[in-house]
């Protein structure tokens, strides 16, 4: 309620700044006797915000559709895109994938965006950001084809995060510290096992963290800690991380691929995934049947990610279709060895490495999405401020 | 009287009037009224962080200046007194240095510097002087060589050193230069965007990179505003008592045409020269070497890799970054032609108007200047937050980006055009009027010609604005569409020495665009003024 009102004064705003550029316009121009330029836009001040989404259904075939996603969605090559090609075989629709960067970065481009896209669809926004895709107006609610009509089961813990059908819930997983087995077998020393460990001199300058204001993992990190310390306590904590050297990058594939010292980098624990460690098995070159990194597993953080249709895309049939086949079958059995997270959809068999290697937390640790909602904004900036300062 | 018809005056002036209206005027007041309104202000100018970063950006932008001033103090000295080899060599240089994109610059220091030095003040005061000494050379060097040299001497044959010959006479006279290239240089420093974008770390952000960061980042647009707001408040205050440290210290000189330039004479003043020359051909040339030099560098010693597989950014097998440099190259070769067209159909028009309707025409020209002293990040933010409701919704349209850079570039534009135009002798005008010729076909067979050749100049430097242009590219493009700018930062923010070589290759050739935009732009401009004096 109070964001309709919000925007509507934003609108009115608008018009007072037309007004001021068209009398300017006037004056300007005196020499130029007549000119009714922009008086005439006055009556577009109907349009409404939020509208519910009905558009005829639209033949489709010969269509091409933007899936908008974060950078660590494959573009090509891989077996998610051939399921993405599976789909265009079977309904003439074809995927473009659209990288906006982390999942935090995106979502600040989408809600800048909202109402006129960058793409259809869009992959990945999370359960700690949510809210704010959902306030901006990012989404046009929709409730998938499968869910409705019960051909796709999906754990009420997911689909009672979106009540409304905001979104889908597609994937879930665990944000977790991982950490470079062989980095620390060679120095003789134990790797860290909760999340005070981190702030333990031994461990100085060890661990690689996302920026929570542009990296979903780092938000979910954050929230983590919040979650153990409390809304009084953090600031106390990552003072004493920001003393112990932690480092601060953008984004996870930064952090993952760039610094993490199992792919090359310096650092030996990064801020990743409880399903990191099978991806490691998988693309092991020589092949390998253990995994080189581990989870600390107190340091885990739910994360539930969510598919929308976009509000303002100008082919809403397609987008939907879209969505129905990304929480379909097909395409949900290929998530676990590509995006290393868990399908929602309950039908699917996991693979042997994934059950194998993949590390789910007994105890996940989660913040109540009001909470997370009121304060996502203040803790970021709180974070920045003491860790970046 | 041969006047032009009213008419055709008019429908001259709509052009550049409506699309300063609709482009600007309604951005910027739209951006006020949003600052204004609401808690935005309270809750901003409340946040101790704010004052942080005002502080931040007041102090490195003094800083900045000061050092910039006493390093550029030494060329403009050399440059405005002494004839060397090299001489017009060495004003080249820093001319190019002064005209590289800010991101550019950013990317030299960051490849210049140590790792420890990189996103650290120093570097970005560094970036700040290497790019603005140029300035000092060309405002004060200016005003000391028409300086009469008789009090130099005088104060020789009296007995005072070299050195207290400048502290004591001569740089009391340029004080007015002195300031007048201060508050410049402040005003680039004070609003250093770019440089800051590559350069610094989250503790060194300037007011404008704060607004970028709550807009785009944390979708606090009202905080936005307000700081953008507040940053133009904060230079009104620099420029309006500037303008009356000026007047106050300003006097009459006898001023020359131009002092004759001489050789040094003594041991002292020749090896004065020399290193002079020397260091200040460094600062200009160091920072640009180390950038080519680190996209030929890898961890394994020297390769043409990221030079030969631009574009190839996987990080893991079908896992690229999302930042494709080939793409970038294309996206802002297409828009700097359109920002070109523009910028130059616009500027041209209102050129014509400008000296075609007299008093109304000084109105215009003043219009057009509006854009250069809003900040380039308040312009991208003024057109984000007001093309986004039907119907103008326009933030999905192809020529929105082209069209920030063409209000950034209108204004050079029309300096070069007015200027030439302006100084079409009337009597042609007339001379074709006693012939019998209508008014507007005397116009069109006398004026209009002069047009052409300083268009050409004003396209070149619109396309040299556009190619590099971040501020408001940085609001506008959209995922897919990244200009060059916005791939280099982005390359340059990541940590694998591939992605960081392939932002120094295109930071290269970024560089080498403008230097030779730059040079086509000054012969084209150096043989008119020779056209001019024949």
């Amino acid at each position: 309620m109070s964001e309709r009102t919000s925007r509507r004064g934003v609108r009115s705003s608008r018009w007072v700044a037309l007004g001021a550029a068209a009398a300017l316009l006037v004056a300007a121009s005196a020499c130029s006797s007549d000119d009714d330029e922009d008086h005439g836009s006055e009556s577009n001040d109907s349009v409404a915000v939020g509208q519910p989404p009905i558009a005829p259904p639209e033949t489709t075939g010969g269509e091409t559709i933007t899936l908008v996603t974060y950078d660590s969605f494959p573009e090509a090559d891989t077996s998610l895109n051939d399921a993405l090609a599976a789909f265009a075989d079977q309904t003439g629709i074809d995927v473009e994938i659209l990288v906006a960067g982390d999942a935090g970065t995106m979502l600040s481009k989408a809600s800048l965006t909202a109402g006129n896209p960058e793409g259809d669809v869009m992959w990945g926004v999370d359960n700690t950001l949510l809210s704010r895709a959902v306030t901006d107006g990012v989404f046009d609610p929709y409730v998938a084809a499968g869910i409705l009509d019960g051909s796709v089961t999906i754990d009420d813990a997911f689909t009672s995060l979106v009540p409304n059908g905001e979104a889908a819930p597609v994937d879930y997983g665990d944000v977790c510290v991982n950490y470079d087995i062989g980095w620390f077998a060679e120095r003789g020393l134990e790797p860290p096992t909760t999340l005070a460990d981190l702030a333990d001199p031994a461990y100085a300058g060890m661990l690689v963290v996302e920026n929570p204001a542009t990296s979903s993992p780092g938000l979910a990190f954050l929230l983590a800690t919040i979650h153990e310390y409390g809304l009084e306590g953090w600031q106390a904590y990552w003072s004493a991380l920001g003393a112990n050297g932690v480092e601060v990058v953008e984004s996870w594939t930064q952090a993952y691929y760039e610094r993490f010292t199992w792919a090359g980098g310096p650092t030996p624990m990064v801020v990743s995934y409880g399903s990191s460690p099978p991806a490691e098995v998988i693309f092991a070159d020589p092949p390998r049947n253990d995994s080189p990194t581990g989870v600390i597993e107190d340091t885990c953080f739910r994360q539930v990610e969510f598919a929308g249709v976009l509000r303002g895309t100008d082919s809403p049939d397609a987008a939907r279709q879209l969505v129905d086949f990304l929480i379909g079958e097909e395409f949900q059995s290929e998530l676990p060895l590509n995006l290393f997270v868990y399908p929602t959809n309950q039908a699917v068999d996991l693979p042997q490495e994934f059950v194998d290697f993949a590390v789910v937390p007994e105890v996940s640790r989660s913040l109540d999405p009001a909470v997370i909602d009121a304060n996502r904004s203040i803790w970021i900036d709180e974070w920045t401020e003491l860790v970046l300062g | 009287m041969n006047r032009l018809p009213r008419w055709l005056v008019a429908a001259l002036a709509i052009v550049p009037v409506v699309a300063l209206a609709v482009f600007y005027v309604w951005p910027f007041t739209t951006l006020v009224v949003e600052a204004l309104s609401g808690t935005a202000i309270a809750d901003t100018l409340g946040r101790p962080q704010t004052w942080e970063v005002v502080w931040f950006t007041l102090w490195q932008a003094v800083v900045s200046t000061a050092v910039t001033i006493t390093v550029g103090l030494v060329p403009a000295y050399l440059v405005a007194r002494f004839a060397f080899r090299g001489r017009s060599l060495l004003v080249g240089l820093l001319t190019a240095t002064f005209v590289l994109p800010t991101v550019v610059m950013g990317a030299a220091f960051l490849a210049l510097l140590p790792d420890s030095l990189d996103r650290t003040v120093w570097a970005v005061i560094g970036a700040h002087v290497a790019f603005n000494v140029a300035v000092v050379v060309r405002v004060v060097g200016s005003l000391w060589e028409h300086l009469p040299t008789d009090m130099e001497y005088a104060a020789a044959t009296l007995g005072a050193s070299r050195w207290h010959v400048v502290t004591r006479v001569s740089l009391p006279l340029v004080r007015p230069a002195i300031t007048a290239a201060a508050t410049i240089v402040f005003l680039f420093s004070f609003t250093s965007f770019g440089v800051i974008r590559i350069l610094g770390a989250p503790g060194t952000r300037t007011i404008e990179v704060e607004v970028w960061r709550r807009a785009t980042q944390l979708g606090d647009i009202g905080g936005a505003t307000v700081l953008a707001l507040l940053q133009l408040t904060l230079l009104a205050v620099v420029l309006t008592w500037s303008t009356i440290a000026q007047r106050t210290h300003s006097r009459a000189l006898a001023l020359r045409p131009v002092a004759p330039l001489r050789r040094a004479r003594t041991r002292a003043e020749r090896s004065f020269v020399s290193i002079a020359a020397w260091m200040t051909a460094l600062i200009a040339l160091v920072p640009l070497t180390a950038l080519v030099v680190r996209s030929f560098s890898t961890p394994d010693g020297w390769s043409t890799n990221a030079w030969t597989n631009l574009g190839r950014t996987d990080v893991r097998p079908g896992l690229r970054v999302g930042i494709d440099p080939v793409d970038a190259i294309v996206n802002s070769l297409i828009n700097a032609a359109w920002a070109t067209l523009f910028a130059v159909v616009i500027g041209g028009v209102a050129s014509l108007a400008i000296t075609a309707a007299k008093r109304h025409g000084r109105l215009i020209d003043g219009g057009l200047m509006l854009p250069l002293g809003t900040s380039a990040v308040t312009i991208g933010l003024g057109m984000l937050i007001t093309f986004d409701v039907a119907p103008v919704d326009w933030r999905a349209s192809w020529w929105l980006v082209p069209v920030g850079h063409a209000l950034v570039a209108v204004p050079f534009v029309v300096r070069v055009c007015v200027g030439v135009l302006r100084s079409v002798d009337p009597a042609m005008t007339d001379a074709a009027a006693t012939l019998g010729a209508p008014p507007v076909r005397a116009w069109r067979a006398t004026v209009v010609p002069y047009l052409w050749r300083p268009l050409g100049v004003g396209a070149a430097l619109a396309a040299a604005i556009s190619l590099g242009e971040f501020g408001a590219t940085s609001f506008l493009s959209r995922s897919g569409g990244e200009t060059l700018p916005i791939a280099i930062e982005q390359l340059l923010g990541r940590t694998g020495t591939t992605l960081q070589a392939q932002g120094y290759v295109l930071a290269t050739m970024l560089a080498a665009v403008t230097v030779v935009l730059v040079v086509v732009i000054e012969q084209a401009q150096s043989s008119r003024d020779r056209a001019v004096g024949t």
